[in-house]
């Protein structure tokens, strides 16, 4: 593996925030969700970041900001140095570079086309000709694994999950983009078929020199697939690190707990305790300070007053939390202690 | 060994509500000891939840054909009466389900659903009913259980919701719990607290569970045994340690070997590849001949093509349906 600090980065987020409004709650004050808040990161060229956090986290908002599919409340893209939407970079040909996998392959794909059309769709949208983006659809058929005389001119519901998926893959490749995005592309699948579609994702990586933004829930399929993971919570950025560094030694509390919660495979050695207690808070009133400082096993009085800052601690291993910023105000003779 | 408290002999489950009849379950044998947790694994199609919703006859009987036996204690499920059987839910047998949100009655508050359930099975008062019911919340860990009481499903969160239907489920003190994927729609630090709540709750009350997953890793928390199922059948079952380290039939081995797991060797600095099964799952509206999984098995040879193997012996506790089991040792 290529060291992610030598590459170039080919997307980068600033300051990204999408706060969704809700009803008009009493005394005419406007509560909203803060699904994503102040985020910012990178995707070097040829990497795969991995992203993971439970439910409410705002993993899919990111993806969906990213896609531009939904309009940040703040902040910005930038990819491959041109500003998303600028003037050097419209939305269509960003669009063009950036592709998407979605969760449901049934529900992502148009149930009146026939697989080639559905794969051809985008390139004619993009100015190619007819004859040649169904000629590009049989080829990707192949490379996906499906068999063109047999799926071509089949509909997307005679068709398995897996077979969909593959699909999904196939369009978002007809494009000929650099960056793929795939939100929870393998969760609904069974494990046989989703190893097939690991597998197939990692070689049209290496064939097509593309990049993957992984967001995933299970924490054992995103060890395996990225190069790189960043952990969200609660709308925010709590740690970014190699996959093999996050993983062995974790150094966000929230990172080590979620680890933890693997399950460990090993019925001579099960898991005894759970590391955290309760469910993620609803991020419309998420805690001050520190967001996770609620469910924290190392919290101090200073994590529900103070925000920590990503980041500063160590360039290749960022994290957001009190204990590893100089000066925050937390006490390390004292860490273990619950806050009164 | 005592006789076992859950004995499922030849279970056939045929649903003909479609256009060609699919048979989901076919011949599924089970026995669950008192006090054991037996979980059954496999794919989505593989009949896990179907021979679990057998057991409390959840199925449309219109629609439905089941042959073969269910003996839970002294009860015949399959023979019961319908008012026999509305006893027996509940009181004998409770099941939990994957979306507590769909389960649960949304217009009505937790607690008037466990009052409700305590009061049709036992002849108790109101006010004695939630008290007993407060317990209930208190035992599997709800914060504020008196305020939750009254609250509604849609007012809790996922992991609270789950925990509400464990209570809801444990109210007439069955002897037999159902888990139909209990966490596989929570978060990751949710699942491991449901999964050791429903071990301990299990150990104090001495409950039979049979648990319904395709997730190995949460079976290994909870389960004494493991039944693997393909294609409507127990293709293999054994002590969970035992079908750990040492499975015997090729569809464990090749289930177990395509897990993403841990980290993994890097080979001349490329990433390895995942060892998959090719194809997919057969459709079970098409007639079968020989073993399920043939189609897909490297060790298949013709005589798999056309013989149905029979559940054979290979250790202690230890069965596996397959022809080729001197090539699996």
């Amino acid at each position: 593996m290529k060291n992610a600090e030598t590459l170039t980065p080919l997307l980068q987020v600033r300051g990204l925030t999408k706060h969704f409004p809700l009803k008009n709650s009493l005394l005419g004050k406007r509560d909203v969700v803060r699904a994503v808040d102040q985020i910012d990161f990178d995707v070097m060229a040829g990497e795969t970041l991995g992203v993971v956090g439970e439910s409410g986290c705002g993993k899919s908002t990111t993806a969906r900001l990213l896609m531009q599919l939904i309009n940040p409340t703040a902040g910005e893209v930038v990819f491959d140095s041109a500003l998303v939407g600028g003037r050097d970079l419209p939305l269509k040909e960003f669009r063009r570079q950036v592709q998407m996998v979605f969760q449901d392959s049934y529900a992502s794909l148009n149930p009146r086309l026939t697989v080639e059309d559905a794969i051809a769709f985008g390139p004619q949208v993009h100015g190619v000709s007819k004859l040649t983006s169904l000629a590009r659809a049989y080829d990707l058929l192949e490379r996906v694994g499906l068999a063109p005389g047999r799926f071509a001119a089949r509909y997307t519901h005679e068709l398995s999950g897996g077979q969909r998926q593959r699909v999904n893959i196939a369009r978002a490749l007809a494009l000929q983009p650099r960056l793929i995005i795939l939100d929870e592309a393998v969760s609904a699948l069974d494990k046989s078929v989703e190893a097939q579609v690991l597998n197939l994702l990692l070689d049209l990586k290496d064939a097509f020199n593309l990049t993957y933004v992984f967001i995933s829930h299970d924490l054992n399929v995103v060890r395996f697939i990225s190069d790189r993971v960043m952990v969200m919570y609660l709308g925010q950025v709590v740690e970014i690190g190699a996959a093999d560094a996050l993983f062995d030694n974790p150094a966000h509390p929230y990172t080590r707990a979620l680890l933890s919660s693997i399950p460990a495979m090993d019925p001579e050695h099960r898991t005894e305790k759970a590391a955290i207690s309760g469910d993620p808070p609803n991020p419309i009133n998420p805690p001050s300070g520190c967001r996770f400082h609620t469910r924290c096993p190392k919290v101090q009085p200073v994590c529900s007053q103070r925000v920590p800052a990503l980041g500063v601690f160590h360039s290749a291993h960022p994290v957001a939390c009190l204990m590893y910023e100089p000066g925050s105000g937390y006490d390390h003779s004292a860490s273990g202690q619950v806050a009164a | 060994m005592s006789a076992a408290y859950v004995c499922i002999d030849n279970l056939n489950v045929t649903f003909t509500g479609g256009a060609r009849p699919v048979k989901a379950v076919n011949g599924v044998d089970l026995r669950v000891n008192r006090g054991e947790v037996v979980a059954l694994i496999g794919e989505s199609g593989s009949g896990k939840s179907v021979t679990l919703r057998s057991v409390l006859r959840l199925h449309n009987e219109r629609r439905t054909t089941t042959t073969g036996s269910i003996q839970v204690g002294e009860h015949n499920v399959l023979k019961l009466s319908p008012g026999a059987l509305s006893d027996f839910r509940g009181k004998t047998a409770a099941m939990i389900f994957q979306e507590p949100l769909l389960a649960l009655d949304p217009v009505y508050s937790v607690g008037a659903q466990i009052v409700e359930s305590i009061r049709r099975h036992e002849n108790v008062g109101t006010a004695d009913a939630r008290k007993r019911a407060l317990d209930l919340f208190e035992r599997v860990r709800i914060p504020s259980p008196e305020r939750r009481l009254d609250a509604y499903p849609h007012e809790m969160s996922g992991g609270m919701r789950q925990r509400a239907m464990i209570a809801l489920a444990l109210a007439c003190r069955p002897q037999l719990l159902l888990a139909d994927e209990p966490t596989t729609a929570l978060d990751a630090t949710v699942q491991i607290q449901v999964l050791l709540l429903l071990r301990e709750l299990q150990r104090e009350l001495g409950l039979s569970v049979i648990f319904v997953t395709h997730d190995i890793g949460a079976a290994v928390e909870v389960a004494d045994r493991v039944a693997v199922m393909y294609a409507g059948r127990i293709v293999e079952e054994g002590p969970v340690a035992t079908l750990l380290r040492a499975p015997r039939h090729p569809y464990t081995m090749a289930l177990l070997r395509s897990r993403a797991h841990g980290a993994m060797e890097k080979i001349d600095g490329k990433r390895p590849r995942l060892q998959t099964i090719a194809g997919t799952p057969p459709d079970l509206s098409l007639p079968q001949t020989g073993c399920a999984f043939a189609p897909r098995c490297v060790l298949a040879d013709g005589a798999c093509l056309q013989i149905q193997p029979d559940a054979t012996a290979v250790g202690p506790g230890h069965s596996a349906r397959c022809l080729r089991l001197a090539q699996t040792a």
